[in-house]
């Protein structure tokens, strides 16, 4: 199953890249993804599970992100609401696995898919706001979204305040050999690896270019006939979808939900992720994850007291070094390694 | 009726807060043209210098005066060590700038003065204005000085040199250094403005809702709505937004009922989100129009 999405992730690139002076690059990227879904296969064998849970929380949040990132990296439009997105695919998974007994898998389908109702919905008022304001609308979301799930007509699906709690997913049958968090990570990983393919692939079709085509100039692209409406709001809706399944995958991770923890302060990791990992990169993402989960757990071990302190510097740091991000970074390196093997 | 004039007298003095807050963004968001989301915590720093100083004898007035000036120079030094370095940064980096520096401030605050609630005192008293009790001496204190913080800003921005330079510095940066405006020190200026005005709202915010580390966190946010709906350029329109959002979230909990009292956060956000698609640019804000 594994082994599947990884053509996906490569073969775009293979065709696309830009052929001048660049004969190396589809290969170089062939094997470095190649490298990190080996590497990303092998590591349940060696690692201790604790780390296991957490390198399955770190693709989560890289999901979650990533859904930022088409919205904001590759069609230009700010979400603070994401958490909200991210809240109601968590209690979609949970609602329909504690009161229905729907099966784990069948859950993840369903909360991408009511996310992108509602975030196709949301895209439409959103049209209207730009920047700040658009800003702001999504804000109102990712307050109201702990209240609405702790409103009392809601309680016999929500559980109210006390969240829900959910079965972490058993390992099929035939895989008895691992157990329950290595099947968890397997099981995210292959999701994430069809997901970021896809991504892939979308950013590089003609619908893609569209959609990047409205971030770079909105009058140009309508000019050349792009529905600017459409293409929003389908971005809206998409951008929804995938961190509506990252909240149901973290779900079933966490196995359990609770309304406090889809609040505002979660959107602002996502966006914090997005910039460390490069707004407007893929891979980018996972990096986004990797820093939103550890560098808080660091910050701690070096003073509990001054954690927020410590947290904050080491991100302005980050943000000193690297302006736009990993993703940034990587390319100011790659062309400056070009460059000087040219001369 | 006595009850909707209790209300709405209710959300003027909880908007007083917000409209303090509102005016900080919009005045900051004019020199800089960003959201600086470490507003509130500036604040509450400058509230905490203020009670230190009342806490090692000094008098009220002396502390307030000597948090202003100190805030006021700490926004200078806030934007020329770390904000001047990244000015060319993509928008969204600074906004995570803005995070950083707000961790950062919440988390000393927290730890050189611990997070126990302390009490800040008000100049104005809490004697009930008017025999009836609408509302009291520190409420309409605040609104007071609310106001006469705009008036001041007001002829500031319109009738002096300096302010004229500092709109045209955030309008048309690159035409203003042509005709000789230091456009890197107005933005300094703009951000110690905006701390020394965050100080003021601060100490009048902390006797109502007492003084710790998290007290700005909500002011901030509502603040904020309030200066979007106000429309962010435009420092009276944020102030009227900050009273509106005030106002809105009373009666949306006394008056609808249901979901009023759990949901009133959430109505209030709505209706005003639904303003701005009437608005798009909030209630007194200009529309950008962009030449292609």
């Amino acid at each position: 199953m594994t082994t599947v999405p990884k053509d996906d992730i490569a073969a775009p690139a293979a065709v696309l890249a830009q052929p001048q002076a660049m004969s190396l690059r589809p290969t170089a990227r062939h094997l470095i993804i190649a490298a990190a879904i080996a590497v990303a296969v092998v590591i349940p064998f060696v690692a201790k599970s604790f780390i296991l849970f957490q390198l399955t929380e770190v693709m989560i949040y890289g999901l979650a992100i990533l859904g930022l990132n088409l919205l904001t990296g590759f069609n230009g439009q700010f979400s603070l609401g994401h958490s909200a997105f991210y809240g109601l695919g968590a209690y979609t998974a949970a609602i329909l696995m504690h009161n229905y007994d729907v099966y784990y898998l069948w859950t993840l389908p369903a909360a991408g898919g009511v996310c992108f109702a509602v975030g196709f919905l949301f895209g439409l008022p959103a049209l209207r706001l730009q920047n700040l304001y658009l800003a702001l609308a999504t804000f109102a979301l990712a307050v109201a979204m702990p209240q609405i799930l702790k409103f009392h007509a809601l309680e016999t699906w929500t559980g109210g305040v006390q969240g829900l709690v959910v079965d972490q997913p058993d390992p099929p049958g035939f895989l008895s050999m691992i157990d329950g968090d290595q099947w968890l990570y397997y099981f995210t990983l292959a999701v994430v690896l069809v997901m970021f393919g896809a991504a892939a692939n979308l950013v590089r079709s003609r619908t893609g270019r569209a959609v990047m085509a409205i971030r770079d100039n909105p009058i140009a692209a309508a000019a050349m006939g792009i529905n600017l409406s459409l293409y929003k709001t389908l971005t809206f809706g998409v951008s929804a979808f995938y961190t509506g399944v990252a909240g149901a995958l973290g779900a079933l991770a966490v196995a359990f939900v609770a309304p406090d923890s889809f609040n505002f302060l979660l959107s602002v990791s996502f966006l914090v992720g997005l910039v460390i990992g490069g707004v407007g990169s893929i891979p980018g993402c996972l990096l986004g994850g990797l820093f939103v989960l550890y560098v808080p757990n660091i910050a701690n071990s070096i003073s509990t007291g001054l954690a927020g302190a410590i947290y904050g510097v080491i991100l302005l740091i980050v943000i000193f070094v690297m302006p736009a991000g990993a993703a940034g970074f990587g390319r100011f390196a790659l062309a400056r390694l070009s460059r000087s093997r040219q001369a | 009726m006595q009850l909707l004039l209790q209300e709405v007298m209710a959300g003027l003095a909880t908007g007083a807060i917000y409209a303090c807050m509102a005016l900080a963004v919009v005045m900051i968001y004019q020199a800089i043209d960003h959201l600086n989301f470490a507003q509130g915590e500036m604040a509450m720093f400058s509230t905490f210098i203020a009670w230190q100083l009342m806490a090692w004898g000094q008098p009220y007035w002396v502390a307030f005066v000597a948090s202003v000036i100190l805030s006021f120079i700490g926004g200078v030094l806030i934007e020329r060590v770390l904000f001047r370095p990244i000015h060319n940064a993509p928008v969204l980096s600074s906004l995570v700038a803005f995070i950083a520096l707000f961790s950062i401030l919440n988390s000393s605050a927290g730890y050189i003065w611990d997070y126990t609630i302390k009490t800040f005192p008000t100049p104005f008293g809490t004697k009930p204005l008017f025999g009836n009790g609408l509302i009291d001496a520190h409420e309409a204190g605040m609104i007071g000085v609310t106001l006469g913080l705009l008036g001041l800003l007001y002829l500031f921005f319109r009738g002096t040199r300096l302010g004229l330079a500092m709109r045209a510095a955030a309008a048309n940066p690159v035409s203003a250094r042509l005709v000789g405006i230091r456009v890197g020190w107005m933005t300094a200026l703009g951000w110690g403005m905006a701390a020394a005005i965050g100080a003021v709202a601060g100490m009048l915010i902390a006797p109502v809702v007492f003084l710790e580390p998290n007290m700005m966190l909500g002011v901030l946010l509502y603040g904020f709505a309030g200066a979007v709906l106000g429309g962010l350029t435009s420092p009276g329109g944020a102030v009227l937004g900050g009273f509106a959002v005030g106002i809105i979230e009373n009666l949306a909990g006394t008056f609808i009922p249901y979901v009023g009292r759990e949901l009133k956060l959430t109505i209030a956000l709505v209706l005003i989100v639904v303003v701005l698609m009437f608005r798009p640019s909030g209630l007194f804000g200009r529309s950008v129009v962009s030449r292609v």
